[in-house]
């Protein structure tokens, strides 16, 4: 990471001369606002962010952000943003990617990514539909989901994305909510903050193919009995007057109403460390019984691949120090032709 | 009985035996020790697909030849003179190529009834005397002199009989009158914690060697003098290796770092391993979890200001067309190497193909012009990597290089070259002078090569986008509109095109107009020079042309075509370049097409041309 930088950016500074061309009312333009508001802050210089994308509705960020982008092929950003990082670990590289473009045509490349721990940041737009190809349903559309293509609704059981990637190795997931602009901020900057892969999941509404997919996590009336707001070190408490907590039963976390029977001395308290509490916070994911959990699941060190390949080349070059390749031409058994 | 020594002009020996006989190795020496004796020579390795087939059956014959000659040559021969199988499946395999009057060497230990039944013997072939009225048969129980000379070590009967193939080497040498010390040096390095196996093979080696010298069964010594090779220091080099180090000097040169994306592949995957060792010299290798993810990943570090290199073979080719095409409308610079193989599908994996040329033209969806390159020999890997390299920065466009796997494990001997003299590669990434108005243009031309600047990420005020939708010309900005695609995509094809400006004006071997005119391009070079020399010497009107460069093809190329009566096209497929060269120059070549997994022979070529001259 290069030293905090002197110039003081504004929003106007990472926004592009493009026009944004998402459909008006589209959860994207929220995250775009986020992130245009929120890089003048992170220290540091604007030419060092790279923003690397697949194909897909959200795939169209980078054009929409003044830093160095790459809007590339279907599924395949997390390969190429491998590539600028690995070869410039001196660039913040990000990547926007959908539900459609990380998790489906391109799977492979997100579980390699995590597995490495390239540190660069993911940001996965979620609206559990394939937008740009107008409506199909996508790995992440819950079963039974009627589209053009499923007319008697889907058949496979969707992938959850912060599992997924808890599974694949992550170092860090987190998950957002369009509509939450604060939040949304903060979890950012942790991403960007976090040395190694950052996953961060953001629900977004795409209101023209999948309405209302959140809303029960968004809606005034439901979201403080639907959203469980994570706190590093804090008890999992959630509810309009915080009287409703996570509690294990067993292995099972249960909700419990504060009072009586429970206070909050019964109840999980939450651990970004501890592997075993993201993997139970990522399976409650858009079960009946439970709250959504919404911040960071997860959050570990470990060393990247980019540093590791930094130092095996740096230790072969101790080795074998001012060599070039004419010494490797010229080795081997030589002789000559007069 | 005397021995004589007789002198020859060229030799062809083919080493062949079970997968687990070490059959490219023996091969590898006694290539090494026939260059530093100075013969020219050209190697063809033929490995079996299967990894580990059953020992001894047919599926597990690996086999090594070689050619080597006082003469400049440019094949590793048609037929063997001297066939040395190990076992009677590599005899099997084999045994048809030998012409009349060949020699067979064989172990005859290894003709034992199991092997003789897995290879499909109903007896035994060095005792039924099937051969004898064909061949020079040699039957020698190489693993009882391989025990007997090592019967004093402490090793299992089983490692010493894996020396055998030292004794047969050693018995090569004795023939063809080469020294022991270089192969015991390296053996010596080789196994430099293992002394009993060092001793072992040291021992076979001379215990071959010395049978040829104290028997009395071989009548003849042959020697081939020195080749009258071009003056300079040589070394023996690689297909594949040589590419490696093709790549590494146009980095060197460049000032650029190297980055390779790559997935393993046969038989494209030792440029992957050679590389990977020379992370001393900064290269950043990174195996990928697929082809796609290999080209992707180059991609990004093309974009990152890194020399950028995917490499495999034709499967892994299909994989990458998306991305190509992202290459070639992004410009950005690539290396793409197509180290070909048998198709289609998995095909024939270990066995060479030229069948790869119309993938490499059109293997992309929409107009995706992309420059190719194929090199002719081993040694000429080294240059057309450099030189694919050197066009793709220039040009800013991704390039195809297409080898073979012929050429990817053959070897010959090359001038060792000084790599201060080739052509530079001169980067000059994008700075405050491209800025227009206050804003960097990122597909503003360079008005001679149609090259756009290389914008390095982290460079000040240069912040920009590009991506794989249709760009405006200079501004780089997404555009739909009908003429400035249809402008853009003119322009694409110009820059590639243009490419033709700057190449050497052809080398046509022989005279200048004639009967007919071979026209050949990647491996099957040297097949058709030897053909074309021995033509020209038997009076024919036959001249050669060699196309390192198929896309763009030479700008003279066209009349130098029509100064021949016909025009034939040898190719290891069912005829790619053909169609070209007709649609091109609307010319009636005629071509020569076999698909069999080996190099054509230099012979067939000259039948075929008799033919075509005598109608
Ligand atoms: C190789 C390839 N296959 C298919 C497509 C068509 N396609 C474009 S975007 C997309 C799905 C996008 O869905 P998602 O990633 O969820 O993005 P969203 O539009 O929802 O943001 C598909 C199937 C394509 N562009 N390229
Ligand atoms: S289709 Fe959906 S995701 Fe795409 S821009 Fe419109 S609202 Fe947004
Ligand atoms: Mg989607």
């Amino acid at each position: 990471m290069s030293e905090s930088t002197q110039v003081k950016y504004t929003r106007k500074d990472f926004t592009s001369d493009q026009a944004v061309r998402w459909c008006p009312g589209c959860g994207d333009y929220s995250i775009l606002t986020q992130t245009q508001k929120v890089f003048p802050d992170l220290g540091r210089k604007k030419e060092e962010f790279v923003f690397i994308s697949g194909i897909g509705c959200s795939s169209r960020f980078p054009y929409y952000m003044h830093t160095y982008g790459f809007h590339s092929i279907h599924g395949r950003a997390p390969a190429i943003a491998s590539g600028v990082k690995i070869s410039r670990p001196d660039l913040s590289v990000w990547l926007v990617t959908g539900d459609g473009d990380g998790l489906s045509i391109g799977g492979n490349h997100t579980i390699h990514l995590l597995r490495r721990n390239i540190d660069l940041n993911v940001m996965l737009f979620n609206n559990r539909i394939y937008g740009l190809t107008k409506g199909q349903y996508s790995p992440t559309s819950e079963v039974g989901k009627v589209t053009k293509s499923t007319p008697l609704g889907s058949l496979d059981e969707p992938f959850n994305p912060l599992t997924l990637a808890l599974g694949a190795g992550a170092t860090f997931i987190a998950r957002t909510i369009d509509k939450e602009s604060k939040h949304m901020q903060e979890m950012i900057t942790e991403s960007y903050n976090h040395k190694g892969t950052s996953f961060l999941e953001i629900y977004q509404n795409c209101n023209i193919f999948n309405d209302g997919a959140f809303s029960n996590f968004t809606d005034r009336d439901t979201k403080s009995d639907t959203v469980l707001w994570l706190k590093d070190g804090e008890p999992m408490v959630f509810g309009a007057d915080g009287n409703k907590g996570i509690r294990l039963d067993g292995n099972i976390p249960t909700v419990v109403e504060l009072g009586d029977k429970w206070n909050k001395d019964d109840l999980l308290v939450h651990n970004k460390k501890d592997y075993m509490i993201a993997s139970m916070l990522s399976n409650m994911t858009s079960k009946p019984d439970t709250p959504e959990p919404i911040g960071v699941l997860y959050a570990v060190d470990a060393p990247t691949y980019e540093d590791n390949i930094a130092s095996q080349i740096s230790s072969a070059v101790k080795n074998k120090p001012k060599s070039s390749i004419q010494d490797i031409i010229n080795s081997g058994d030589t002789w000559v032709v007069k | 009985m005397s021995i004589s020594k007789k002198q020859v002009d060229e030799v062809v020996i083919r080493f062949a035996g079970d997968s687990g006989d070490g059959m490219q190795l023996t091969g590898g020496r006694f290539t090494e020790t026939t260059a530093v004796v100075g013969n020219d020579l050209s190697t063809l390795p033929d490995f079996p697909a299967e990894i580990r087939a059953p020992a001894g059956s047919l599926a597990g014959v690996s086999a090594f030849q070689i050619k080597f000659s006082s003469k400049d040559i440019h094949t590793p021969g048609d037929v063997p003179d001297v066939l040395v199988a190990m076992n009677p499946a590599a005899l099997k395999v084999h045994q048809s190529d030998v012409p009349p009057g060949g020699t067979i060497i064989c172990n005859s230990a290894a003709f034992n009834p199991r092997n003789l039944k897995l290879a499909g013997y109903d007896s035994n072939p060095l005792e039924d005397k099937t051969l004898d009225d064909y061949f020079t048969v040699y039957s020698i129980d190489m693993s009882r002199m391989v025990s007997e000379a090592c019967k004093d070590l402490d090793l299992s009967p089983k490692l010493v009989d894996r020396s055998k193939n030292f004794y047969a080497l050693g018995l090569l040498f004795w023939m063809y009158d080469r020294p022991l010390k270089s192969t015991e040096d390296w053996l010596a390095k080789k196994f430099a914690k293992k002394p009993e196996i060092i001793e072992s093979n040291v021992r076979a080696l001379n215990a071959g060697y010395n049978y040829g010298e104290t028997t009395e069964i071989f009548t003849t010594r042959y020697t081939v003098d020195k080749a009258n090779l071009p003056p300079g220091k040589y070394r023996n080099v690689v297909g594949n290796y040589a590419l490696s180090m093709g790549l590494a000097a146009a980095a060197e040169r460049s000032k650029l770092e190297l980055f390779l994306g790559s997935y393993p592949i046969t038989p494209a995957s030792d440029i992957l391993h050679t590389l990977s060792a020379w992370k001393h010299l900064g290269i950043k290798t990174f195996q990928a979890e697929d082809e796609i993810a290999g080209i992707t990943s180059a991609l990004g570090a093309a974009f990152s200001g890194s020399l950028a290199i995917t490499t495999t073979s034709g499967p892994g080719i299909a994989l990458k067309g998306e991305a190509m095409g992202l290459a070639v409308i992004t410009e950005l610079p690539l290396v793409v190497i197509n180290v070909q193989r048998g198709g289609p599908s998995t095909g024939l994996p270990t066995k060479t193909e030229q069948s790869d040329l119309m993938q490499a033209m059109y293997g992309r969806n929409g107009e995706a012009p992309m420059p190719i390159l194929a090199s002719s020999t081993p040694g000429d890997c080294f240059y057309v990597a450099y030189e694919a390299c050197r066009i793709a920065v220039k040009y800013m466009t991704p390039v195809m290089l297409l080898t073979d796997g012929y050429l990817a494990n053959g070897s010959e001997p090359w001038i060792v070259p000084d790599i201060k003299e080739l052509p530079p590669i001169d980067v000059k990434f994008a700075d405050k002078s491209n800025i227009v108005d206050g804003q960097f243009m990122p597909y503003l031309r360079n008005k001679d090569t149609l090259a756009r600047p290389w914008a390095k990420p982290g460079t000040e005020n240069l912040e920009h986008r590009i991506g794989g939708i249709e760009k405006e010309d200079v501004t780089g900005n997404v555009n739909y509109d009908p003429e400035n695609h249809h402008f853009m995509v003119k322009t694409r094809a110009l820059k590639v095109q243009n490419i033709a400006n700057e190449l050497p004006p052809t080398d046509v071997f022989g005279e200048k107009s004639g009967d007919l005119l071979i026209l050949s391009w990647g491996g099957t070079q040297g097949a058709c020079r030897s053909a074309t020399e021995a033509l020209v010497n038997d009076g024919k009107k036959v001249s050669h042309i060699h196309l390192r460069w198929i896309n763009p093809l030479p700008n003279d190329l066209g009349g130098l075509l029509i100064k021949f009566k016909h025009v034939l096209i040898p190719e290891i497929n069912l005829g790619q370049l053909i169609k070209i060269i007709r649609a091109e120059y609307l010319i009636d070549a005629i071509g020569l097409n076999k698909v069999k997994g080996k190099p054509i022979s230099s012979a067939e070529i000259q039948d075929n041309v008799k033919k075509i001259l005598e109608k």
